[in-house]
């Protein structure tokens, strides 16, 4: 009894930090409607500054508590002045641009740290006063833990009286629900949000500086906790802070004893929970359902065009080049440029739901991870040969796309950008910590190609039959009646409902197809490369797939194809470097400020459409 | 006090708003009518600085506020009373007023909560209740006075009677004219004429996005043939 309320105990503890991260994150999202991934950079932030604030004022007279709180303020400081430089310029963007921006952020971040910081895990000292831990039921529960169970609930009293009794408070909440009207009633929106946003990195912050005493201090803390925000709030319910609490707490316990049994059993609890939540309250269990959104004033997005004339020249004479190309470079350009199809077509795939779906999910690589993966298993376990695999593991990647997006299609925006960012994540810890079967960390090796198809030069050709044939289907696709319900469903899913399609199912359907084309890209990745690491599924690589597409442009159909083979030279190109993530980082933020359309919509903007092809709607 | 010139003004590629020239004077209630879709609406939000113009200036009291922000237009004494309302639906009675709230400002009417309860006594009787659990008639008074609380001398007041009932509008029109005698400028948008008739001193036609009729109010209710142009159904 004792050693299961002490447990208790420690999941309310770890509760607090999460809640703390996730009620920052939703304010900020309420108000300005952009969705932060460099949150749980915030945190990793307070958690390194709160370390050296610590170490260096032990003893002086600010102490533990005053370290910890000065980080947190500085943290907020640094949000805002991200918010004032950054984030002002695009809050007229897309909300994927907004999300990509910010993951810029996060890379920038991540090296500033490493650089200031360095690479080893830092292990804080304890609270001074609070180091001992006292007996409760027979058990020992930590002083600390006991402190933190007191602050969570102590913030969540702070924020409500913030809120409900002051001005700002006020202002705030009205601004959540439309901030235009708040603004034609006098108040200067921009002021606001750069308040909101320092109140939300400091939430942030704090979260991170609380967590010095309790874990070691890691470059990885970033972007485990956003996931986990992510899970939070979309079980809460986005933009209710009592929901980021009830949530937290449930995942804190959750964790507290699911390790009792075993430590998988915990994702695979959080699965189910957040698919129960959804399925009963698909807004969150505090949530409530977004109003519909006011119709976009500005120009609607112009319409795929149909390749034609010169572009189907340029398709034709690119292809042409592929193919000679085996007799002119060598194998390393080789080995490039199967990289660059792979890329193309996981680029696709993301592109297909995305461009034309208006899905943007931000857990795309978990399908090309499955494909990957299940392709490495079935040669592992099952001694398969390649022909096989290449049929059934794109297929697997395709069935838990279907499992992942029956729940993703029934939320809509950032979302299901959240949801489907959670998921890969689930999938990634799944990956990562089922040694037995992954190899976790150390990954799947010696996972190679059939004979026949060893030679580079074969394999290379294969590459462009398989690859190639993907994105020219894809397409097929995007311009059959299917395709249209799709992109009718992206612009107005209520009329698309009216006229008797079950968009829902379309949708489901399209995240699944596309699921199967990541995972084709998958397959031959891994029997290129020979081995498969949990890299192949983590969140960068989901970011990689987005920052294809919109360097290349979403409304264009060659986009992911332009992308992909600008980013995959350029990441061969930088990574090269030390603190190629920093470069990478502001080059994408570079391209969301200064190129909204990418790469490609960028040059057909420069070009007479006749060129390029008819408009659809002539 | 309120100078619009020549304004233009586009959602992306479509031309809204076409050289719309209008004045109101100190005091005056002047009615833009037309019909839906006529460029009402977007008359209004593109004074209040919440659509762009394309060209063409707004003057307000003698100052230049085309190409301001919305928050700036709202601070020099010009309030905005939404079509659609846009009560803040979360948030009490009292707290719809207190976002509106402003410093009182010189030359414009000066209100308090109390004197705009007397002004909208329903209200008072639901100061904490919340937005979204009013009835129409109730959320349109809210957002008169929640707009009233930022001490306005102007006011755009945009199709004010859509959607009520009419013994609610005849009550919403006795309002508006107890608003003109405390010396506010009102620009008035309707579609119901007999509403504007009650309260406005003179009238502009809209259609189209173009200023089709500019007269006094008495002339409009004269001219058979510019009512059945430009008005009628």
């Amino acid at each position: 009894m004792g050693f299961y309320f002490a447990q208790f105990l420690t999941g309310l503890a770890s509760a607090a930090s999460l809640f703390l991260v996730a009620s920052g994150l939703s304010i900020i999202f309420g108000v300005t409607r952009i969705v932060n991934f460099a949150h749980g950079s915030f945190y990793m932030l307070g958690a390194y500054l709160a370390y050296t604030l610590v170490d260096a004022w032990q003893a002086g007279p600010f102490g533990f508590w005053g370290a910890v709180i000065i980080a947190a303020v500085a943290v907020g400081f640094i949000g805002a002045a991200i918010e004032f430089l950054l984030l002002r310029r695009i809050y007229h963007a897309p909300e994927m641009f907004q999300l990509v921006a910010t993951f810029g952020v996060v890379l920038v971040i991540q090296d500033l740290t490493l650089m200031i910081w360095g690479a080893e895990d830092l292990v804080g000292p304890r609270a001074p006063g609070l180091d001992g831990a006292v007996e409760i039921f027979g058990e020992l529960v930590p002083e600390y833990d006991l402190a933190l169970i007191v602050l969570g609930p102590a913030v969540l009293g702070g924020l409500w009286l913030l809120f409900n009794r002051t001005r700002w408070g006020t202002l705030v909440r009205a601004a959540t629900q439309d901030r235009e009207m708040v603004g034609a009633l006098g108040v200067n929106q921009s002021w606001l949000f750069t308040g909101v946003f320092f109140l939300g990195s400091l939430l942030a912050g704090l979260g991170g500086a609380l967590q010095v005493p309790r874990e070691a201090v890691s470059l990885l803390m970033d972007l485990n906790i956003i996931a986990e925000a992510f899970v939070v709030v979309v079980i809460g319910g986005m933009g209710s802070i009592p929901g980021a609490f009830l949530a937290a707490v449930l995942l804190g316990e959750m964790n507290a004893f699911g390790i009792l049994i075993f430590p998988q059993i915990t994702l695979v609890m959080m699965f189910l929970v957040m698919a129960v939540v959804l399925v009963v309250r698909p807004w969150g269990l505090l949530g409530k359902a977004e109003a519909a959104a006011r119709p976009p004033s500005g120009a609607a997005e112009p319409p795929l065009r149909v390749a034609g004339g010169m572009m189907r020249w340029l398709a034709m004479g690119g292809l042409a080049v592929l193919l000679l190309l085996p007799f002119l470079t060598d194998e390393f350009t080789l080995v490039l440029l199967i990289d660059i199809m792979v890329f193309a077509l996981f680029a696709a795939s993301l592109h297909f739901i995305m461009g034309a779906g208006g899905m943007v999910s931000f857990g795309h690589a978990a399908y090309f991870g499955l494909g990957a993966y299940g392709a490495a298993l079935l040669i592992k376990f099952l001694s398969m040969p390649m022909e096989l695999t290449l049929i059934l593991a794109p297929v697997i990647a395709g069935i838990g796309a279907l499992a992942f997006g029956w729940f993703c299609v029934r939320l809509s925006g950032v979302y299901l950008a959240m949801l489907s960012m959670a998921f890969a994540q689930i999938a990634w810890s799944v990956v990562f910590q089922w040694y037995e079967v992954t190899g976790g960390d150390d990954g799947l090796l010696g996972i190679w190609p059939s004979e026949w198809a060893s030679d580079k030069t074969v394999f290379y050709y294969l590459t462009i039959a398989v690859c190639g044939g993907g994105i020219w289907a894809l397409r097929r696709i995007l311009f059959a009646p299917f395709g249209y319900t799709l992109r009718a469903g992206r612009d107005s899913a209520l009329r698309v409902d009216a006229i008797g399609i079950d968009l829902r199912r379309h949708q489901w359907f399209s995240f699944a197809l596309a699921g199967m084309f990541a995972g084709i890209a998958g397959t031959i990745y891994v029997f290129s490369k020979g081995s498969v690491f949990p890299d192949e599924m983590s969140i960068p690589r989901s970011v990689d797939g987005l920052i294809m597409v919109l360097l290349g442009g979403v409304q264009t159909v060659a986009g992911p194809v332009v992308g992909a083979a600008s980013l995959t030279l350029l990441e061969d190109f930088i990574s090269r470097l030390d603190y190629w993530r920093m470069m990478l980082g502001a080059v994408v933020i570079a391209i969301v400020v200064a190129a909204p359309q990418g790469i490609a919509g960028a040059f057909l903007q420069l070009i007479p459409a006749r060129w390029t092809g008819r408009e659809e709607t002539a | 006090m309120l100078d619009v010139a020549d304004l233009h003004s586009h959602y992306g590629r479509a031309h809204i708003l076409a050289d719309v020239t209008l004045h109101v004077g100190r005091g005056e209630v002047v009615a833009l009518l037309g019909r839906n879709g006529a460029g009402k609406s977007t008359t209004f939000k593109t004074i209040m600085g919440l659509v762009k113009p394309t060209s063409g200036s707004v003057m307000f009291n003698g100052e230049t506020i085309s190409g301001a922000g919305s928050h700036t237009i709202c601070q020099k004494g010009l309030g905005y009373v939404p079509e659609d309302r846009r009560i803040f639906t979360d948030l009490t009675v009292m707290e719809n007023l207190e976002v509106g709230r402003q410093p009182e400002r010189e030359g414009a009417p000066a209100w308090t909560v109390e004197k705009l309860f007397s002004v909208f006594p329903n209200l008072a009787e639901m100061r904490n209740r919340p937005g979204g659990r009013m009835s129409g008639g109730e959320q349109q008074m809210l957002t008169i006075a929640r707009t009233l609380m930022g001490h306005p001398s102007a006011i755009l007041l945009d199709e004010p009677s859509e959607g009520l009932a009419p013994v609610i509008v005849e009550q919403m029109a006795q309002t508006i004219g107890a608003l003109k005698s405390e010396g506010l400028t009102v620009l008035l948008s309707e579609q119901n004429l007999h509403f504007a008739t009650l309260l406005a001193d003179r009238a502009y036609i809209i259609e189209k996005g173009r200023i089709r009729y500019e007269g006094t109010m008495a002339d409009l209710a004269a001219d058979e043939e510019v009512r059945a142009a430009y008005l009628t159904v």
